[in-house]
């Protein structure tokens, strides 16, 4: 029996805009994988805490306010140095294209912008994942 | 509206007409759909008949405009007498950017301001809070302190221009900075025209940016209506929105049954608080979402004035048809926007606009066509402002008052939106009233239910998006956007701190303190602020003291 693929759904910063974390966290929950969404205004600090807590292999991050730029680098910082590496990073949200390879590169594996379906994130977390459950 | 017989002969002509026509069509060809569905997802029908409206009274339910329960409109003539305030929401960046931006819209033939905050200054923190980081001049400006509120209305005449300000945890600070800064331009506080947000029950349902627990808010809410019903009489003290119920994703039944909901629960604590319901009640407003089903769109305007009539008559007795009137201000509906295409935008927005028009708003926010992607630039803030000027002047709709009365569809829409917000507010009476639906999450379940049934429809194609799920193409336009760098932030913080060096740091402590046990006492908080903010004392610190007493609220985490 394999296990559920479990996911955080965070909302960093001070944005109140939870529509589309809400709907993914319960798209994904739909597709059988086990989320726990960590609710708004979550400092990094906290989103890096429930991450290791919760056992996540996934990190879905939303952010519309426009401070991407200055939220997912920390998330990322902290969650090194922490010492995990083993989570797949995924952000959504009002994200123009010019800022997504920067993004890419501190290792947010897919932005996704709006207009994604659903399913497109589902069978990305689904190949992407970067640890195995068995 | 009609007499048995005819009904009769109607029903008659309709059978006929199934038999004769309508059968062997859809024998030869099936409709495009097995069931259509309305913008928040109820069934449409294929026709509506007389038959669907025999039973309404007209003079009971429709009535005349400018007369109970103004189904037709709050006034007699409607935009013959005067167009709606057109009002663009702009904020971003410094206070000196904001300032530009709306002297710039003021030029353009823009009748009022309305002032969007970044989300710090929206919670309470100062620009230097560690919560604040990354977020400072983004969705709005940033504010601190009287000083950058002092730039941001730097040669605009307060006398003479009507603001709105987005604001609702600390609405009372930035209302009591707005009257300092038009008492230095000698303009008296009794003079000052305009809107705070101050709603809060909906920002625990929907926004987002709540500071303190539901009953200090309500406190705050209405020291803010007793103070200004003497202070500022021709201030709005606040704007009860369905707006962001609706961009959570609610159905139009949810943003009128919510937001009138809401709207219940403040007319409550105000008499509770000793107001007097005929005062107060004329100067509420409310604020609501123009989506792009047209139709029922203005249904869901028209059904909410007629239901928020009733409710202040019936509920609460008042006999002052100003206070049961519905005025609002509409903003087209964000959510619709797509990335996609974007020029597309232009379109949605134009049809949103004719729905807030037809729907008899009192003023009217157009987004730009960029704004699913970022900021709007000045351009696209321009072609949403003509957009507005042109239903105005060219498409006619404006010339006569409610011209979809009487259209079979739209008069059974309106009938069938109020009962199922009126079915909601039921269920919140049920409850105890709005707080406690809130607090068990019965409202924030209900919006989640609906925004993941249009998801849900969109991901099936059981709905097309033009840009999204049909008509895609592969290479979109990239329009410019406007970027709000983090130099923004550096700028705002070392204002604050000179701020800081050069205030007199005595006088804020004390007008601290005194504030401090205002908050403690049942006393009305709103001549504490005044005194603080003229000292100075920023944002933060004075919404730091209020969490001190007041504490904060956590959300009630529903999917």
């Amino acid at each position: 029996m394999i296990d559920k693929i479990r996911v955080v759904i965070a909302k960093p910063g001070l944005d109140g805009h939870d529509r589309g974390a809400k709907a993914i966290a319960q798209a994904l929950r739909d597709a059988g994988m086990e989320v726990i969404y960590t609710g708004i205004r979550q400092t990094p600090e906290a989103i890096v805490n429930t991450v290791i807590q919760e056992d996540a292999d996934v990190l879905g991050v939303s952010i519309l306010s426009g401070a991407h730029n200055h939220l997912l680098p920390k998330i990322v910082e902290q969650l090194r140095e922490h010492g995990v590496d083993d989570v797949l990073i995924v952000a959504g949200g009002v994200i123009p294209e010019e800022d997504i390879p920067k993004l890419n590169q501190i290792g947010i594996a897919a932005i996704f912008t709006p207009g994604t379906s659903l399913q497109q994130v589902v069978e990305f977390i689904r190949k992407n994942l970067k640890r195995k459950r068995s | 509206m009609f007499n048995p017989d005819e009904i009769k002969k109607i029903h008659a002509a309709r059978q006929r007409w199934e038999s004769q026509l309508l059968n062997p069509t859809l024998e030869k060809s099936s409709e495009r759909k097995a069931q259509f569905i309305s913008g928040s997802s109820d069934a449409v029908e294929r026709l509506y008949t007389p038959e669907d409206i025999e039973s309404i009274n007209y003079e009971q339910e429709i009535g005349f405009p400018g007369e109970f329960p103004f189904t037709r409109g709050v006034q007699p003539t409607m935009y013959r007498g005067r167009l709606w305030t057109m009002r663009q929401y702009a904020g971003f960046g410094m206070a000196e950017e904001s300032n530009r931006r709306y002297k710039y819209l003021l030029q353009q033939g823009q009748t009022g301001l309305s002032v969007a905050f970044d989300l710090a200054t929206q919670i309470g923190y100062d620009s230097d809070h560690e919560m604040s980081y990354g977020e400072v001049g983004k969705v709005g400006v940033a504010i601190d302190s009287l000083a950058d509120m002092e730039v941001l209305f730097d040669g605009i005449p307060l006398d003479k221009v009507s603001t709105s300000m987005t604001i609702n945890a600390p609405a009372s600070v930035l209302l009591a900075m707005y009257i300092a800064v038009a008492k230095k331009q000698g303009v008296a506080a009794t003079k000052i025209t305009g809107t705070i947000q101050n709603d809060i029950l909906k920002e625990y349902v929907a926004r987002g940016t709540y500071i303190f627990p539901p009953q200090p808010s309500m406190r705050l809410i209405t020291d803010i209506f007793e103070f200004c019903a003497k202070q500022a009489p021709r201030w709005n003290t606040i704007s009860i929105s369905g707006y962001h119920i609706r961009e959570a994703g609610a159905s139009a039944a949810q943003e009128v049954g919510f937001t009138l909901a809401n709207g219940i629960a403040y007319v409550r604590a105000a008499i509770d608080a000793g107001l007097n319901a005929d005062e107060f009640g004329a100067r509420l407003s409310f604020f609501f979402n123009a989506h792009n089903d047209l139709l029922e769109e203005v249904a869901k305007f028209r059904a909410a004035r007629r239901l928020w009539a009733k409710i202040m008559k019936n509920r609460f007795g008042v006999t002052n048809p100003k206070a049961m009137m519905l005025r609002f201000h509409t903003q087209t509906a964000g959510s619709t926007l797509t990335a996609q295409q974007p020029m597309n935008n232009i379109v949605r927005v134009a049809i949103q606009t004719l729905a807030a028009v037809l729907g008899g708003t009192q003023s009217l926010h157009t987004n730009s066509f960029d704004e699913a992607l970022a900021l709007p630039t000045e351009e696209s803030v321009r072609i949403a402002l003509r957009t507005q000027q042109i239903v105005a002047c060219e498409s006619g709709v404006a010339d006569s008052v409610d011209p979809l009365a009487g259209s079979y569809y739209v008069e059974t829409k309106t009938n069938q939106l109020e009962a199922d917000a009126l079915n909601y507010i039921e269920k919140i009476d049920q409850m105890g009233g709005v707080v406690n639906a809130i607090e068990r999450g019965f409202i924030q379940k209900e919006i989640q239910k609906s925004s993941y049934q249009y998801l849900s429809d969109i991901e099936n194609e059981q709905r097309h998006i033009v840009g999204v799920n049909k008509f895609k193409t592969e290479n979109d336009t990239k329009p410019d956007l406007l970027k709000i760098d983090l130099a923004v932030q550096e700028r705002q913080i070392k204002k604050l701190k000179q701020l800081k060096q050069t205030r007199d740091n005595q006088l804020v402590q004390q007008r601290l303190a005194e504030l401090k046990k205002v908050a403690e006492s049942r006393d009305n908080i709103m001549p504490a602020i005044i005194s603080a903010v003229k000292a100075y004392v920023t944002l933060g610190e004075i919404c730091g003291v209020m969490r001190q007493v007041f504490g904060e609220y956590k959300e009630t985490i529903v999917i």
